[in-house]
């Protein structure tokens, strides 16, 4: 059925964007904003990848991937936390430093094929319709689901999310009740690049299983935005997160249909949707009360607290 | 003992002055590290970096001629920086460029030299300037995020090129590659000394001296300053930030959209697929490590030119990639922005 498929496009493109937002909404949560999803995607899917390709098990890829994302972002954690510097120019160089890198590295893995993630139906609701798609998928979808239900509940029910949200609102405050301010915004932001790094051995294990030079494609940019859209909440990640799925679903559903209009200009429609969405979402942000940690970008320096 | 991080009364302007110097030797080290875990000896091609760039009268002349796309670039970069606006979009601002000047040059016949190129100049700046002013534009009215909407609309911007040169403007005898014909000669900047040195150069250096004087001696210089040290202050002194951030993105995409004027009517004569190996990222660092200035600004968008024949000669020699000198820039920037660190901070040794 055509609205199937469509929705079953749209929750594989929309996935890996989906624990990208994530990994930057609980890192910007904290106050800190990394820039660096991007690189950090490519980290991820390359380092997915290869570690899934030299020991033929893709969980132990999905794991490095987690790792070494969270590594390169123990960098911008340490320079952004613990130096203070410029968080928007930390994060450029982050991309940086993970576009050529990987492209450095994943030369030898141009054009290897790999067994990546199939689809496993989840008894009695893959039956029901149209619904039945969220649960025929691979395992890593199914996780995002559950990294949104325990994100979403460490940061809004739990004293150590209160934690993290205090520092990212306050930090003066935060530091006078006792909370080390440093120690959570480094755990933030490793933890949260440690997400965006499997956002993208998503791509490169489950979405097309190959390594591809630069194959986030703009993807952790689109992240960024998305925690804007998703006003820093993690159930409307998901929500944004398929919207923009759906609307690359869409789009290469128009092009394998074989329409009138250019491959290229139908590739421009996610990033141009991006920037309507967020056109929309911060209108509609400024007019309310604002929701953006209090503290965002902004380096903490105990001797200028007042 | 005790290691103490003490915040010094004010910079230090020797730490300052020598800090960038250390980040880049530093950087080297790193990459020098990457290099031999990728199973090439580092040294030997470091040394192929700096003699293919500097060690000849042609290498010199091919880092003038990637200089000149970093210095234009860099300059719209840095103008925007001055009242902290995040412009990461000179990638496709300059790609916008290239679209408008290549506009003219193919379909409008101009037999005048001078005139030719005086058209495709306004046509790229035109362009690249309103492509610029959109992000302007939506910050000052809604205060949208500038850095992601320039991010975004880059990747629309090389699309758009991609569409034309695969597309309607591809060369029917071109074999199939993304291309556009050849420009006329009248649409060809000139060039000199038998080397691939064009005009395009030149015309970068009177424009990095105008932003010197537009910047450094004039009202609407020293206003933007002002909004850049401090917005509130600014709007007490009846300074106008949104018509300011409008008109400064507009100049800012300008001057990136020359880059690609110069590129295509100096260097490649016709529009094709990747047109810049991320100039555009590059003059990001270019900007920041000038800390803003002219003058910084022609000093390392040449060091990065250095970096970019360099790497030109690595991939020729060693089969290392293009993004290559992406690793090499991005760590450069991590030990710059972590060097400033010292400039503030002080640490002390000793018994508590």
């Amino acid at each position: 059925m055509m609205v199937e498929i469509l929705l079953d496009a749209t929750i594989r493109a929309g996935t890996s964007i989906l624990y990208a937002t994530l990994g930057e909404i609980l890192t910007e949560r904290s106050g800190i904003i990394n820039l660096g999803v991007e690189g950090l995607m490519l980290i991820g899917a390359l380092s997915g990848f290869y570690v899934s390709h030299i020991t033929g098990n893709l969980y132990l890829g999905v794991l490095a991937a987690f790792i070494l994302a969270a590594l390169a972002g123990m960098i911008h954690g340490f320079i952004t936390v613990y130096l203070r510097a410029n968080q928007i120019v930390s994060g450029l160089a982050l991309t940086m430093f993970g576009i050529g890198v990987t492209a450095l590295f994943g030369k030898k893995m141009i054009g290897i094929p790999l067994n990546g993630f199939q689809k496993i139906e989840v008894p009695v609701l893959a039956k029901i319709p149209i619904i039945g798609v969220f649960f025929n998928q691979d395992i890593l979808v199914y996780f995002s689901y559950i990294t949104v239900v325990i994100l979403s509940f460490i940061l809004f029910k739990t004293k150590f999310g209160l934690k993290i949200r205090m520092v990212g609102e306050n930090p003066g405050a935060a530091d006078t009740a006792g909370i080390n301010v440093y120690k959570i915004r480094f755990f933030s932001t490793v933890f949260g690049s440690g997400l965006s790094g499997i956002g993208g051995a998503y791509l490169s294990l489950a979405y097309t299983p190959l390594w591809i030079e630069n194959m986030s494609a703009g993807r952790g940019w689109i992240a960024v935005a998305l925690v804007i859209f998703a006003s820093w909440y993690c159930y409307r990640a998901m929500f944004g997160a398929y919207l923009f799925g759906g609307i690359n679903a869409l789009q290469l559903r128009l092009q394998a249909m074989g329409t009138n209009v250019s491959a290229h200009i139908l590739q421009m429609l996610p990033y141009f949707f991006t920037i309507i969405v967020l056109v929309i979402a911060t209108i509609r942000l400024e007019k309310g009360a604002r929701v953006e940690p209090e503290g965002l970008g902004l380096p903490y320096d105990r001797e200028d607290r007042r | 003992m005790k290691i103490k991080i003490v915040k010094r009364s004010e910079q230090n302007r020797f730490v300052l002055v020598i800090a960038p110097f250390i980040a880049i030797l530093f950087s080297f080290v790193i990459v020098g590290i990457f290099l031999y875990a990728n199973g090439l000896n580092p040294f030997s091609v470091f040394k192929d970096m700096f003699v293919e760039s500097l060690g000849s009268f042609y290498g010199f002349s091919e880092t003038l001629v990637k200089t000149t796309p970093l210095l234009l670039c860099g300059l719209g970069v840095a103008l925007a920086f001055r009242m902290e606006l995040w412009n990461i979009g000179a990638e496709g601002q300059l790609y916008i460029g290239a679209f408008g000047a290549s506009l003219v040059a193919l379909y409008y016949p101009i037999n005048n030299h001078f005139l030719m190129l005086l058209a495709m100049f306004l046509s790229a700046g035109l362009f690249s300037g309103i492509w610029g002013m959109i992000p302007g534009f939506l910050k000052a009215k809604w205060n949208v995020n500038e850095i992601i909407v320039t991010l975004l609309m880059n990747y629309i911007a090389i699309l758009w090129v991609d569409y034309l040169v695969y597309g309607p403007w591809k060369d029917p005898k071109g074999f199939n590659f993304p291309l556009t014909k050849q420009f006329p000669d009248v649409a060809r900047l000139g060039y000199y000394f038998d080397t691939r040195l064009h005009t395009g150069f030149f015309i970068a250096l009177v424009l990095a001296f105008l932003f010197y004087i537009l910047i450094e001696k004039t009202v609407w210089g020293y206003e933007i300053r002002v909004i850049g040290n401090n917005p509130n202050a600014a709007k007490y002194a009846g300074i106008n930030y949104e018509k300011n951030v409008i008109i400064v993105m507009f100049i800012s995409g300008l001057l990136s959209g020359i880059a690609g004027f110069s590129e295509v009517a100096g260097v490649t004569y016709r529009l094709q697929h990747g047109i810049s190996p991320g100039y555009g990222y590059t003059a990001i660092i270019v900007a920041w490590l000038a800390r803003r200035s002219a003058l910084g600004v022609l000093l390392v968008s040449f060091i990065m030119g250095v970096l970019f024949v360099g790497n030109d000669a690595l991939q020729i020699n060693y089969q290392l990639p293009i993004a290559f000198i992406n690793a090499f820039q991005g760590l450069i920037l991590f030990f710059v922005i972590s060097s400033e660190f010292f400039v503030n901070y002080r640490i002390s040794f000793g018994e508590k």
